[in-house]
């Protein structure tokens, strides 16, 4: 010790040092005096710390009574971030209320930051037409996607995949004010799931980073059970305040994936094809695990993978995703060891994670954190997965539409693709008139040095620089075809498309997981 | 021109269009609404214009509405319209169209189609384009288009019209034949049928009631005739009678020889239960038993007849097709019992029904292992550069390689 130690007394009148070896020392100051004094200040990771509420020996009180005194208590002012999951899908009833409500008090530019939008949150175009709303980060859907293609939004919106989202929330480059969590299951203390309740959705793991980081989190619930709440997917200690509503979405629409087996001869046959190319390509070996969507394709793909499973006796250790009827029907049958679940697509999937021990719910940061220590799309073998186009260079957009117009989020896309070890990108050779193979992408969100495979109809053309599987195709007499023949063959049918229009205006940035900035979607002309 | 009033053809259904057309003294206007306008506006025009030109029509109104409709579909409805206002088409013959890309679309494909590769035939109606876009690639030895009983009266026209683009645009089935069911000879449909469609050269062309040996001999002369006006040689397009009455069975010997180009004889069953006026079901009722099992007891007599027609002439019987789409278990029951009864191959009425069909006639042990010597020879001659391939004293030319490659490929469907 030298002069780098100074001592002080501390309020108990004990010496104390007041600095250590260099290293400043706080004093006590009492039991429920927090010597840190500041609000929100900064940890060396950059992370925003919030000071403890508790300033005596008490019993929390987050429950708030209504609407007004939750808004009077948060105090969101001009230009805050709020952030929203997507588990409630098509039947949230949060994301309307809350900026209604917020719009009505007369607040505005808010920044919007959710996991994913619905069809039901068009209700949202009037407050970005009336400058409630001036940004979006996050994801953007249907009509909402297509008023920013259009300029309507008027900051700079951003694209981040799942993974993404996790990443800027932790790292601050998405610092969220507010935090609005819908629950299916709550208690008083904010200790919240979705498996409960007549609003049960299955995980709530997408709120998980917002309730970690944001400033004040705000857990919302029509179902409030006696504390503790059992199994708690948002922690309590993280939440701020509670709320009790009537309903926090409409049970019907909550689920809304099909499990019915598509009809449509085109995905029929991708989807053999694609099971077909996953034995062939030696990934379907006992213990594989899988990843695939609750698209049609990808649930057909998935049906056909099972039966050849049976046929060969293979069983797989886990399916890595959204839930559906499908998986949980190979769970039962033991063809499927766990189900690693984010999001359930159906009311099986919702009681299957409630119930089975071997369906695990799971989070962003587990699941697709682009900076933790591998996750869980790191341990899959194989993933199925959709595209609006890919280009000759296997690049991938999944967020725009040929003429240009954005229409869908990322979601889990390009965490997956960089992570598992074999990326299938599944489509029809062309939509409507449509062709998906062009030269070039109209936007990249997923570079092709990460897209392995793309099967359509007209067959299976191989990433070059994935010689091993271009080989175990050949051996086993798939039909392959190089990509630029295949656009080439559909460009023949449905003749070649125009280029889409656009102004000099940025409508949006389109963020890789690290957060670098892979893309920019342009305004469209007209 | 006889009319003044508003023609119309197609549907606003996906892979469709619909063209209405109005006469007027007033310059052509052309006014697009699609889907897909962002995209394709341009060439939609183009292709509107093109058919004018081919029609010398500079007058009149059209509206289009589209829903992702391929050129060929539009040239069909458009040309449809301009037909049912009266309007010829100033070329000497429908040539086939030239390829975007320079290409002649004119080839045919039939000749790679020899007698067992033909398990499985699709039919689609032939006035509407959705499956047909894409129909190559499921699985159908022989894509059916029909202009017989799912046509509407009042769309006969433009489906042959559709059918005919179709048929012209071959480069869009490689991997099937392709058939036209035309109406009944006893129709004058069926004389507009064969005019329009036999100068696109469809591989074979399904007679349906067909009930008499004559019935086969005139239809190979009608052919002939137009194979002759068009300048091909005459016999190209096969025949397939099919068989759906009680005479027609009692005919079947003769009829299965009447013509050289008749290479399969089809059982058409809904028909034929109307005609002998049976009621099969009241037995599947009684019984409780799944439709499918032995549920046509009715047919086993005509069935085993055009069986044994067919093959005492040497070519194929083919079954009818199994109604119930969602009954999968039954299509695989009525498959097992067409392939016990002799038949070589059955039809379908929905592609979703092709792979469980496929799978009851999987090929025998014996032909997995030709077809895997044939693809391993085809495969060293590629990469030695050797020309010609003889196998079990057989030529191996591509369609025999592409049925080989299929026959593995059902293997693959199999338990």
């Amino acid at each position: 010790m030298g002069n780098d130690t100074t001592w002080t007394d501390n309020a108990l009148g004990r010496k104390v040092p007041s600095r250590i070896a260099g290293k400043p020392c706080r004093s006590f100051l009492g039991a429920f005096i927090d010597s840190t004094q500041a609000k929100h200040e900064k940890t060396k990771n950059g992370q925003l710390r919030r000071s403890s509420g508790m300033t005596q020996r008490q019993k929390p009180n987050k429950l708030v009574a209504s609407w007004d005194e939750l808004f009077e208590r948060l105090n969101i002012q001009d230009g805050a971030t709020i952030s929203f999951h997507h588990h409630l899908r098509n039947g949230d009833r949060i994301v309307n209320e809350v900026v209604g409500r917020l719009a009505a008090k007369g607040v505005c530019d808010l920044t919007l930051a959710p996991s994913a939008l619905f069809p039901v949150h068009n209700a949202l175009l009037p407050y970005i037409r009336s400058g409630v709303i001036t940004k979006i980060e996050g994801s953007m859907n249907g009509t909402i996607g297509a008023a920013c293609s259009r300029g309507e939004i008027p900051k700079t919106c951003v694209l981040r995949s799942h993974g993404g989202r996790q990443r800027a929330i932790q790292e601050g480059d998405l610092p969220i004010d507010v935090a609005f969590i819908a629950a299916p299951c709550a208690d008083s203390f904010g200790n919240a799931n979705g498996l409960y309740g007549p609003s049960a959705c299955g995980p709530l793991g997408y709120a998980k980073p917002d309730s970690e980081y944001a400033h004040q989190v705000v857990v919302i619930t029509d179902n409030l059970v006696p504390y503790p709440c059992s199994s708690w997917s948002i922690f309590g200690g993280n939440v701020d305040y509670v709320l009790q509503v009537e309903s926090i979405g409409d049970s019907s629409q909550i689920v809304s994936g099909t499990t019915l087996l598509t009809k449509s001869p085109t995905q029929l046959v991708i989807a053999r094809l694609a099971a077909r190319f996953i034995e062939a390509a030696g990934i379907m070996q006992e213990g594989f695990s899988f990843q695939a969507g609750a698209g049609s394709i990808s649930l057909a793909t998935i049906v056909f993978l099972a039966e050849r499973m049976r046929k060969a006796g293979v069983k797989a250790s886990f399916a890595h995703g959204g839930a559906t009827k499908v998986l949980v029907d190979l769970l039962k049958e033991g063809l499927l060891g766990s189900i690693v679940d984010l999001q359930s697509f159906d009311l099986d999937a919702v009681r299957s994670c409630a119930e089975n021990a071997r369906h695990i719910e799971s989070d962003p940061y587990s699941s697709y954190g682009p900076y933790a220590r591998g996750c869980v799309a790191n341990m899959l073998d194989v993933a199925v997965l959709g595209a609006t186009e890919i280009d000759l260079d296997f690049n991938v957009n999944v967020v725009t539409h040929s003429d240009g117009m954005l229409l869908h989020g990322i979601g889990g896309h390009s965490d997956v693709c960089s992570s598992a070890g074999c990326t299938i990108i599944t489509a029809p050779s062309f939509r409507k008139r449509i062709p998906i193979i062009k030269e070039q992408v109209t936007t990249i969100t997923c570079p092709g040095e990460a897209v392995d495979v793309l099967i359509t109809e007209r067959g299976i053309s191989i990433n070059p620089n994935r010689e091993d599987l271009i080989w175990r195709a050949k051996k086993f007499d798939l039909p392959c075809v190089d990509i630029a023949q295949q656009m080439n063959d559909v460009y023949r049918i449905t003749g070649k498309p125009e280029k889409p229009r656009f102004t000099e205006l940025p409508v949006a940035l389109v963020e890789w997981r690290d957060g670098s900035i892979i893309d920019t979607v342009w305004q469209m002309a007209e | 021109m006889s009319n003044s009033e508003q023609s119309e053809a197609g549907f606003l259904s996906k892979s469709d269009c619909i063209v209405r057309y109005e006469p007027s003294q007033e310059p052509l206007s052309i006014e697009v609404r699609s889907s897909v306008r962002a995209l394709f506006e341009t060439q939609i025009r183009q292709c509107v214009l093109r058919i004018f030109q081919e029609f010398d029509v500079t007058k009149g109104r059209i509206a289009i509405e589209d829903d992702g409709a391929l050129d060929l579909v539009i040239s069909a409805r458009v040309e449809a319209v301009l037909r049912q206002a009266g309007y010829l088409s100033q070329m000497k013959t429908m040539s086939p169209e030239k390829g975007k890309y320079g290409v002649s679309l004119v080839s045919s494909n039939g000749a790679g189609f020899t007698q067992s590769s033909r398990r499985v035939r699709l039919y689609m109606p032939g006035d509407q384009p959705h499956f047909a876009v894409n129909a190559d690639f499921y699985g159908a030895d022989i894509l059916i288009f029909d202009l017989e009983d799912s046509v509407a009266q009042s769309r006969k026209c433009e489906a042959r019209i559709l059918v005919r683009r179709f048929l012209e645009n071959s480069f869009l089935f490689r991997k099937s034949a392709r058939a036209v069911r035309i109406n009944p000879l006893s129709t004058e449909e069926s004389m507009l049928d064969l005019a329009e469609i036999v100068p696109a050269k469809p591989d074979i062309v399904l007679l349906p009631k067909c009930e008499t040996a004559d019935d086969i001999k005139r239809l190979d002369a009608l052919l002939s005739e137009h194979e002759n006006r068009c300048g091909t040689m005459p016999g190209g397009i096969q025949i397939m009678p099919i068989i759906e009455t009680a005479k027609g069975v009692l005919a079947a010997r003769g009829i299965a020889c009447a013509s050289k180009r008749t290479s399969g004889l089809c059982f058409g069953y809904e028909d034929f239960s109307r005609d002998i006026q049976s009621s099969s079901d009241i037995l599947g009722k009684a019984l409780l038993m799944h439709s499918g099992s032995m549920h046509q007891i009715d047919s086993l007599l005509a069935r085993e007849t055009i069986v044994l027609a067919a093959r005492a002439a040497g070519i194929e019987p083919y079954d009818s097709s199994y109604g119930d789409i969602d009954n999968t278990e039954g299509l695989l029951m009525s498959c097992y019992e067409a392939r016990a009864l002799g038949f070589a191959g059955k039809s379908v009425i929905h592609p979703s029904q092709i792979p469980y069909v496929r799978k009851a006639f999987m090929p025998t042990a014996e032909e997995l292992h030709q077809a895997q010597a044939i693809v391993a020879a085809y495969e060293e001659s590629f990469s030695t550069g050797k020309g010609a391939i003889v196998v079990d004293g057989q030529m191996v030319d591509i369609p025999v390689v592409e049925k080989a490659r299929r026959i593995i490929e059902e293997f693959d469907y199999g338990e």
